[in-house]
Order: C-alpha cells, then sequence, then structure tokens
C-alpha cells in the first residue's frame, strides 16, 4: 500500500519530446515506473525512449489506458496542458513545471475541483512510492520502501529530508512533492488526510517555509484529525520580510507567513520540530519513539 | 517586479481607474513647470521610490518629509529640490533609505473621507480577491492584526471579473452615500479588471479618497507585477527601474539565478528555493550569519554557476562560501565542473566548502578531488556548516 502511485500506475509524460521532459522520462523508466506514452502536440506518431509520443492526451489516454501524468511543458503552456489532463480524465495529474503565472493556476484550479482529477504541483519535484513508481524528477536511489510518509513545499529538501531517513534505516510509503508556488493543486491537508487513511503509512514528515498559512492549517488538522506521529521543518527562519526567496510563495508579508508563526502553530498541535535542516530524519525519529 | 506610482496611476488611468492628474518631475524647474501645468490651487509633490510609508518617511539630515503640499510653483520647486538626489528613510526602507531621482506633482482634491482598497492572490480562496477597509491612509498590517473585523473581502474570478453587486456590497459596507454606489462600482470593478489584465500581483490604494462630489478616487497606487507572467507583457517589463534595485539582484536575475542580499558573510549557492532557505538557517544554528540567499535552480549550466560564483563573490562582506546541492534535475557532475572552472577563472581568495549528493554524486566528487583545487569536501549538512563557520571565524 501507499498514497497516489504504485506499481500499477500507467503513466504519461506531456512535453515528452523537450529535453527535460525526455531526460525525466528515461529517469522514471529507469526506475522502473510503468511509463506508457507521451504527449507533445504536432509530434505524434513519433517515439522516445521507445514510447509512443500521441498529439492530445485523450488519444494518448485511449491508446494506453494512462491514469497519470507529469507535466514539462514550458510555463506559458503548462496551465492549458493541466486543463488538457484534467479534460481527458486523467486521474492524477503531476505538473513539475516552474513558472506559471499565479492567474493562470487561479483559472485551472475551480476546473480541477469540480473534476475527477487531483493535482499535485505546479513547481513539484513530483510523487514517489520507492520500488514502485517515480513520476517526476527526485534521484530515485535515495529512496527506501517503508512506512514514513513524506510531503513538502520544496524539492531538494524533500531530497535531504529522505536521504536522512534512509540513512537512519526508516524508509518511505510515499514522498509527495507540493510545490512551491502560492496556488498547487493539493495541499499539506488533502496530503495528510491520505496519508492517515494508508494503513502501510505509520507517520509522516512535512517540509513547509515562509509564506502563507498552509502548515497553520495543517497543524490544526493533524491536531483534530490525525493518530499517527507528525514531524516537521519549516525552512526560511533567517528569511528577511518583503522578499521573495526563489520559490514565488516562499515570502513574508503583512507580518504573516513567518516560520516562527508556523512553528508555533506545528508545536501547538504536538508535531515534532526540526530545529536544524540537518536533524529532520531524527525528528521523524524521535516523533515514532514517543509513540511507541 | 515593483514600479513607480506615477507608472501605475498612468496604467490605472488607461484602465479606466479614477486617478488625479499629475506629471512627473526630474529637476526643480519640472516641478514648478507641472504645478502651472496642472493648475489646482494646491499640488502634491511626492517622491518617487519602490517603497511605501513616504508620507510619514523623513530626507536624510533635514525635516523634509517623503510628500508634501505645495501651494505655489515656487514651494513645488522648493519640495522638489528638498527631495531630489536626496535620501528619503521609511518604515520599508531600512534605515539605509533609498535615493529619490523623480518626484511625482499630482494636482489636489477636497477629501471627504479616506478609505483602502488592495486587490492580491488569496492562496487559501485560490482566487484574486479585492479587500477595502474604511481604516483609509492608516498602516493596514495593524488594522489587520488590531481589528480584523474592519477588513472587507471579496473574491472574485479572474475570466468574469467582480460583480456589480460584490462592488455595490462593499460600498454599503464601507458606508458610503447611496450617490456614490456607482462611482464605486466603475472604480473596484475597473481596479479588478486591471489588475487581471496587467497581471499584477498586488495592486494597492492607500488611501482610496470619497472626494467631496462623492466620486472615488485613487490618491496612491502601488502595483506589484507577476513574475512568472511578465513575458506576456513586454510593455510592463520596460517600466521596470533598476536604480531602484540592488545590482547584484539585477545580475542573478539576468543570468537566470534567484539571489537575495543578506547582511552576514557566509556565501550560500544551493540548488533549490527550501534548501537554499534551509541552508541559511542551518549557517545561523551553528553560529555563522548567512550573507545571501542563492538558488541556482534545477537547469543550471556550467555559465549559471560560474556566474553565481562571481556574484556571490563581489558581496565584499563575504569571508567563506558554503556549497550545497542535492542533485535532483541538476548533476552533481555539472556543479563540481563548474566549481572547478570557476574557481579557475574567478580564483577564489576565501575559503569553499562543497557538498554533494545525488545524481552523479560519485563522479562529481572525482571531479573535485581531482582538479588541484583548495575546496574543502563534506560529508553532510552539519559537517559543511561546521567546517565553514570554523573556516571563517579562523
Amino acid at each position: 500500500m501507499s498514497i497516489l502511485v504504485n506499481r500499477d500506475t500507467r503513466v504519461i509524460c506531456q512535453g515528452i519530446t523537450g529535453k527535460v521532459g525526455e531526460f525525466h522520462t528515461r529517469g522514471c523508466l529507469e526506475y522502473g515506473t510503468r511509463m506508457v506514452g507521451g504527449v507533445t502536440p504536432g509530434k505524434g506518431g513519433g517515439t522516445v525512449a521507445d514510447l509512443p509520443v500521441f498529439n492530445t492526451v485523450a488519444e494518448a489516454r485511449d491508446a494506453t489506458g494512462a491514469n497519470a501524468t507529469m507535466i514539462f511543458v514550458p510555463p506559458p503552456f503548462a496551465a492549458d496542458a493541466i486543463l488538457e489532463a484534467v479534460a481527458a480524465g486523467i486521474e492524477l495529474v503531476i505538473a513539475i513545471t516552474e513558472g506559471i503565472p499565479v492567474l493562470d493556476m487561479a483559472r485551472v484550479m475551480p476546473v480541477v475541483e469540480q473534476s475527477q482529477s487531483r493535482l499535485v504541483g505546479p513547481n513539484c519535484p513530483g510523487v514517489i512510492t520507492p520500488g514502485e513508481c517515480k513520476i517526476g524528477i527526485m534521484p530515485g536511489y535515495i529512496h527506501t520502501p517503508g512506512h514514513v510518509g513524506v510531503m513538502s513545499r520544496s524539492g531538494t529538501l524533500t531530497y535531504e529530508a529522505v536521504w536522512q531517513l534512509t540513512q537512519l534505516g526508516h524508509g518511505q510509503s510515499t514522498c509527495v512533492g507540493l510545490g512551491g508556488d502560492p496556488l498547487v493543486g493539493s495541499s499539506f491537508i488533502d496530503i495528510l488526510k491520505l496519508f492517515e487513511e494508508d494503513p502501510d503509512t505509520h507517520s509522516i514528515l512535512m517540509m513547509g517555509e515562509i509564506g502563507g498559512s498552509a502548515e497553520e492549517e495543517a497543524a490544526a488538522y493533524v491536531k483534530e484529525h490525525v493518530t499517527k506521529p507528525v514531524a516537521a521543518f519549516i525552512a526560511g527562519r533567517t528569511a528577511p520580510p518583503g522578499k521573495r526567496m526563489g520559490h514565488a510563495g516562499a515570502i513574508i508579508s503583512g507580518g504573516k507567513g513567518t516560520a516562527e508563526a508556523k512553528l508555533e502553530a506545528l508545536r501547538d498541535a504536538g508535531i515534532e520540530i526540526a530545529e536544524s535542516p540537518a536533524d529532520m530524519g531524527a525528528a521523524m525519529a524521535r516523533a515514532i519513539q514517543r509513540r511507541s | 517586479m515593483k514600479i513607480h506610482e506615477f507608472q501605475a496611476k498612468d496604467l490605472l488611468r488607461a484602465a479606466g481607474v479614477p486617478v488625479l492628474d499629475g506629471k512627473v518631475a526630474r529637476t526643480p524647474a519640472e516641478a514648478a513647470a507641472a504645478f502651472t501645468m496642472l493648475g489646482t490651487p494646491v499640488c502634491a509633490v511626492k517622491a518617487q521610490i519602490h517603497a511605501g510609508g513616504r508620507g510619514k518617511g523623513k530626507v536624510v539630515g533635514s525635516e523634509q518629509r517623503g510628500v508634501e503640499l505645495a501651494k505655489s510653483a515656487e514651494d513645488a520647486a522648493r519640495i522638489a529640490e528638498g527631495l531630489l538626489e536626496k535620501t528619503l528613510v521609511t518604515i520599508q526602507t531600512g534605515p539605509e533609505g533609498q535615493t529619490v531621482r523623480q518626484v511625482f506633482v499630482e494636482s489636489g482634491c477636497a477629501i471627504d473621507r479616506e478609505l483602502y482598497c488592495a486587490i492580491l492572490v488569496d492562496r487559501a480562496a485560490g482566487s484574486p480577491v479585492l479587500i477595502a477597509s474604511t481604516a483609509g491612509g492608516m498602516d493596514i498590517e495593524e488594522v489587520a492584526a488590531k481589528t480584523p473585523e474592519l477588513i472587507l473581502s471579496e473574491p472574485f474570478d479572474p475570466d468574469r471579473g467582480l460583480g456589480a453587486y460584490q462592488a455595490r456590497l462593499l460600498a454599503s459596507k464601507l458606508d458610503l452615500p447611496t450617490k456614490s454606489w456607482r462611482y464605486a462600482e466603475q472604480f473596484f470593478r475597473a481596479l479588478c479588471q486591471a489588475f487581471v489584465d496587467l497581471d499584477a500581483s498586488l495592486l494597492e490604494i492607500n488611501p482610496l479618497v470619497l472626494t467631496n462630489e462623492g466620486t472615488l478616487v485613487a490618491l496612491d497606487a502601488k502595483m506589484t507585477f507577476d513574475d512568472n507572467a511578465l513575458f506576456r507583457h513586454k510593455d510592463i517589463a520596460a517600466l521596470r527601474d533598476e536604480a531602484e534595485e540592488e545590482p547584484a539582484e539585477i545580475r542573478a536575475a539576468a543570468a537566470g539565478l534567484s539571489y537575495v542580499k543578506l547582511s552576514g558573510e557566509i556565501g550560500c549557492l544551493v540548488n533549490g528555493a527550501g534548501l537554499a532557505m534551509s541552508t541559511m538557517d542551518l549557517v545561523k544554528y551553528h553560529g555563522g550569519e548567512p550573507a545571501n540567499f542563492l538558488d541556482v535552480g534545477g537547469g543550471a549550466n556550467v555559465e549559471q554557476v560560474t556566474e553565481a560564483f562571481r556574484i556571490i563573490l563581489s558581496d565584499p562582506n563575504v569571508k567563506g562560501i558554503l556549497v550545497n546541492i542535492f542533485g535532483g534535475i541538476m548533476r552533481c557532475t555539472t556543479i563540481a565542473t563548474a566549481l572547478v572552472e570557476a574557481s579557475q577563472t574567478v580564483g577564489f581568495s576565501v575559503p569553499l566548502v562543497v557538498r554533494l549528493e545525488g545524481t552523479e554524486v560519485e563522479e562529481g566528487k572525482k571531479i573535485l578531488a581531482s582538479s588541484g583545487t583548495s575546496i574543502v569536501t563534506a560529508d553532510g549538512l552539519t559537517d559543511a556548516a561546521e567546517k565553514i563557520v570554523a573556516a571563517v571565524k579562523a
């Protein structure tokens, strides 16, 4: 068991003929993911990495039975690519693309909400169930199958946390990159629900960062609804207010979105805090220890 | 991307949002001419910098405020003289202040009430939202913290725009006289349309003025744009005033890097925004002070990484550099090659500690080891932080 993706997930890549799309399609194939095809408008009929390329997502879905897509389409066209995947009825839409205009996402969000599709991202590393299915850009070898559910707003910070967990002997059930943009398809709360329901996930590690209030909302949800041990790290304690720290969503504005406010909410919910980024894996281990 | 008030007013006027007549001036003589041309008994002379709080801000070494009223052309020239090429310190500029390079001379109006309104994208609602308050002219953050009930908000769909009924709802709650409601409808709906059409990320009108005639007018205007959408607004991108920005940040942006200058002494070069922030936190946790945030991104090439080093080294406070790379899209071989190339072309006079992990890590470490440079390698985050802090303090 796991959440979102497993060995049966059939995956296409939107933007497969691009350099980055092809590179990571090959990476996913090497990991063992059931990649079944790709989509690039106008390049249908060709192949990339021995996979068939289609002109539309609908054609790709009909021909391959795909139920998940990873999107590497460039920012000006990425919102449209998400909408195309949703319209074609793809169940899991994972948008890796960074740099999508926020108002494009504001137009996409209500369409996704009213559909049967789940969107993860954009501006995220993807989703991996170790040993079964990797959809995205994360280095596969750092992961180990196990029982810690991992979710994060940042890509490389997730790799760091997973690496620490693996070295401490804690494998992962599924790792979900939520994305660093102000508007993303799946929130901490959405994924918390799935981890709480998943019998194979025994504990949860979350990495948040400055900006917005998603961590505070997650803390409140954990307090009310989550029975499993939870540990957390918040990036950006040293970030100055009013400055965007790389991610479009990582900004303290109007005195809101500070690391301190998030840490306070997380502590209040009984969540184990990693004080240093080197302490993320150990914090998870402490939270598990505390319950046993 | 930020723009000046006078630029925002031009954009709003073109979008049908009522603003007062005004003219930008870069010399006292131009300010006097602007006053005469506008022809109203009173004009405001306003410093143009990319920071708020100008009304209460002061010019270094004088009692000159960032915004003052002029009653004659001579008056306008005198105020402009006191502002131009001077340093203005406001609550938002920090103690070092910002140089005023132009002033905006704007005609006056008869004010009945001062209100507040702003548009931004609300993360929880997943849509843009118009917020308004009767507490105009005040620090809205303070209002939000102390009296949140005074803040009204109306989310709207970007394509449908703000409904006329939503504008009336706000007008009613703001206690505007009914004869002003049609002005409120026009003002708020045009403002929301401008926000969407221009791909703004923040549009703040503080104060929004109810005039004695019952009309609404934007007395101030602050606009920030979504950097990710500038590709479809070349005209707005052209409004960028680089003189208002940190030179190293402009240079970084040109190279496709994300850089924020801080005041510490340990330069950081990291891939990924979250890891870059965490690396700053890590440096601080181990007793050092980060000199910068720098994310080389996922697809950085040798040229970008070399440029990243040059930018970090352009900060005279930097006494050491910590490189922290966890390879995903970025391959460790890329960073290792760039490190070696940068150290050969730029030349490092400060200690450099490198921590690599991820895709092609072994090959990357081999490149560093066989390079013949003085690069110190680290295993893990704590080791890396301890080594760089020790090296800088040595």
